[in-house]
């Protein structure tokens, strides 16, 4: 299913602001003005340095942690604030989080079916045990995993099979929103292919919605319809990926675009990726607004700054 | 002169486990001439972090070799050249006159590979202590150059610091210039950017050509990232379950590949240029060392696999001097396969866009 435009967005993020107290003199603005809307069955990729705030994004989304400020909808949903019971069951069962690292995400004392289902016992979705059973083998199915795999324990699984009982496990509640978060980093590369292709599938058959968060710019670029890239805790550029990579503006996701490296020797020996520093470069992230380029895409940064920048890439 | 600074010869090597005995190295080996890089380059498990593990001695206790020989040729203190088999000798001498003295190894996580009560002034200068006898005052100083030249600005300051005080990529800075802080000729990355964002992996990945420029050291990569390899490599050996499958050149492994493993690997790579929907996958998995691999080990996750591949382990035939490989399809015998349509052409658009910046230049 391709992402509907036409429907109202699933999740509506509206100038989310995550502050983090460290002293009284000190507060850490990890993520500062951010919006963005994910429509249904869309794929939206969030890219940026350590550092950027975009696992921030995500965990303020799902509600692991609470944002100092901003509204987010899900749904039609408030879910910003402090949650009615409705609210939270609906943050709850419609929306999944896949984390990074597989192996520490999974507790190891559990059984794989036992984790998958973890969420159907807690929101008592179903009447019978054969029918959990069934339920979690199907979803094993789904992501490529055996039957057999039911009763077995973490540690006996490879990387890349992990991330599938992570997967399994945000799949078995019918999301409408999967958070990945740097969910293929860890893998191989090879392996990578394998989760982006599987989660492509899923999408297609299920229709689920993803915030995709991730650093590697090239497998965003085959997941994603479209991409926001983030430093500093700041939205810096958003648009479909097409806009992206065809006519990138801000002089970070040029420099983020340019560290991606290609399989080509003969070009790759004598390239070197262009260097964006935000204390040198003179930008003013505070100066800035998130200014309309064209269809979709917008970039942050003052009329004279982006003008400068859109004559340079000419 | 061609002076070889690194030969592997048919390392063989069996992990003692409570499952079994796995036999993890099968055959492999690895010349590395002087000034030269290398990389090595396969999945996680095919056993290339355990090759450079016996290189540098550290190999886990219950590790069984069952035969070969690393021959490591290095110039002694009366500065003649020396050939050594490291394989012979116990860990303490290549803990004294090896390790860090003459080869030094950078590793994947740079967190974990830092002492976290230590300064970072005083894990800097433990080594040049050690193995070159300096007093603190000129071990400061050194340690002070040597942050410097890989980048770290306000060195003073730093030398004060804790590994927990510093970002990631600065972390690996640090462990680079311990790894050179006692002149190494030989220089074993493994991994050493795969914890890092893709922005500080083009910058960690150019120093460490900077630095083997100046200093003409070599260098062996261990990585499964293939676009690192284009970056920095001037030799590639692909590593499949304990075996080198292919080795050649770079340009020979880039452009003109002939192992299917090497295929698979290349298509697996996300490409910028095409509008593909899907990515290419090597369907299966590793095989289990564990048991004993009967012919070749990757004919059962390759669409090209012969009927003599399940009976017959292939020898490395070879293509050109440089370039080899381990696949019956090579075998004058055997049927004509050429490289999957989609690679061959993601190839000759590769190949278009370097002549297209050449010319350029």
């Amino acid at each position: 299913m391709a992402a509907n435009y036409d429907a109202e967005p699933i999740l509506k993020v509206e100038h989310m602001k995550q502050y983090f107290k460290m002293s009284s003199k000190f507060t850490v603005k990890a993520v500062d003005d951010v919006s963005f809307e994910i429509y249904p069955g869309e794929t939206y990729g969030l890219v940026g340095e350590s550092g950027s705030g975009k696992t921030t994004i995500g965990r303020g989304i799902i509600r692991l942690y609470d944002p100092t400020d901003g509204k987010i909808t899900f749904n039609g949903i408030d879910i910003s604030g402090k949650l009615t019971k409705e609210a939270r069951t609906e943050l709850r069962t419609k929306m999944q989080m896949i984390f990074q690292d597989p192996m520490a995400s999974l507790n190891p004392r559990k059984k794989i079916g036992d984790i998958i289902g973890e969420g159907l016992d807690i929101h008592h979705n179903y009447a019978s045990k054969e029918e959990r059973k069934q339920h979690i083998d199907n979803i094993l199915a789904k992501v490529g995993l055996a039957k057999e795999h039911y009763d077995r324990y973490p540690y006996q699984f490879s990387g890349g099979q992990r991330q599938r009982v992570g997967i399994a496990r945000a799949l078995i509640m019918n999301p409408d929103l999967i958070i990945a978060d740097e969910c293929i980093s860890e893998l191989d590369v090879s392996i990578q292919a394998q989760e982006v292709n599987l989660m492509k599938d899923i999408q297609a058959e299920t229709g689920s919605a993803y915030l995709f968060i991730a650093h590697d710019l090239s497998m965003v670029k085959y997941i994603s319809d479209r991409i926001g890239v983030l430093h500093l805790g700041r939205m810096l550029e958003t648009g479909t990926t097409d806009e992206i990579f065809t006519n990138p503006i801000h002089p970070y996701t040029r420099s983020l675009l340019s560290a991606i490296p290609s399989p080509n020797p003969r070009t790759e020996k004598s390239r070197t990726a262009v260097a964006y520093d935000y204390a040198t470069s003179g930008i003013d992230y505070d100066k800035g607004t998130l200014t309309h380029i064209s269809g979709t895409h917008y970039v942050h940064g003052t009329e004279e700054e982006i003008a400068k920048w859109q004559a340079e890439n000419n | 002169m061609a002076d070889k600074i690194l030969n592997i010869k048919n390392l063989d090597l069996t992990f003692k486990t409570n499952a079994g005995m796995v036999h993890a190295i099968r055959g492999v080996n690895i010349d590395l001439e002087r000034g030269e890089t290398v990389a090595v380059v396969g999945e996680s498990g095919s056993g290339k972090s355990v090759v450079m593990k016996t290189v540098m001695g550290i190999l886990a206790g219950n590790a069984i070799i069952n035969s070969g020989e690393i021959e490591y040729t290095y110039y002694n203190e009366f500065n003649e050249l020396a050939t050594v088999d490291i394989l012979k000798k116990d860990t303490k001498w290549i803990r004294k006159n090896i390790n860090g003295k003459h080869i030094a190894m950078v590793f994947q996580d740079p967190m974990t590979s830092l002492d976290p009560t230590m300064t970072i002034g005083k894990q800097l200068m433990e080594g040049m202590k050690m193995h070159m006898n300096m007093s603190d005052a000129d071990a400061n100083k050194r340690a002070i150059e040597l942050l410097t030249e890989v980048g770290i600005t306000n060195p003073e300051k730093r030398m004060k610091q804790y590994p927990h005080q510093l970002s990631g990529g600065m972390r690996q800075r640090v462990v680079i210039a311990i790894a050179i802080s006692c002149n190494p000729e030989l220089l074993i990355c493994d991994e050493p950017t795969t914890a890092l964002d893709v922005t500080i992996q083009a910058k960690i990945l150019e120093l460490i050509k900077k630095l083997q420029k100046e200093r003409g050291i070599s260098v062996i990569y261990i990585t499964h990232d293939l676009g690192v390899v284009a970056k920095v490599a001037d030799y590639v050996n692909v590593m499949y379950a304990g075996k080198i499958v292919e080795v050649g050149n770079i340009e020979e492994i880039f452009y003109d590949p002939k192992h299917p493993y090497t295929w698979g690997l290349l298509s697996a790579m996300p490409d910028l240029d095409t509008d593909d929907a899907r990515l290419y996958t090597i369907p299966g998995s590793p095989p289990n060392l564990l048991h004993e691999v009967k012919g070749d080990a990757f004919a059962p996750r390759n669409q090209y696999a012969l009927k003599i591949d399940k009976l017959a382990e292939p020898p490395m035939f070879k293509v050109s001097e440089t370039h080899y490989a381990a696949t019956w399809l090579l075998d004058p015998r055997a049927p004509k396969v050429e490289m999957p349509e989609e690679l061959r052409k993601r190839i000759d658009r590769m190949l278009k866009e370097a002549n297209a910046d050449g010319s350029e230049l």
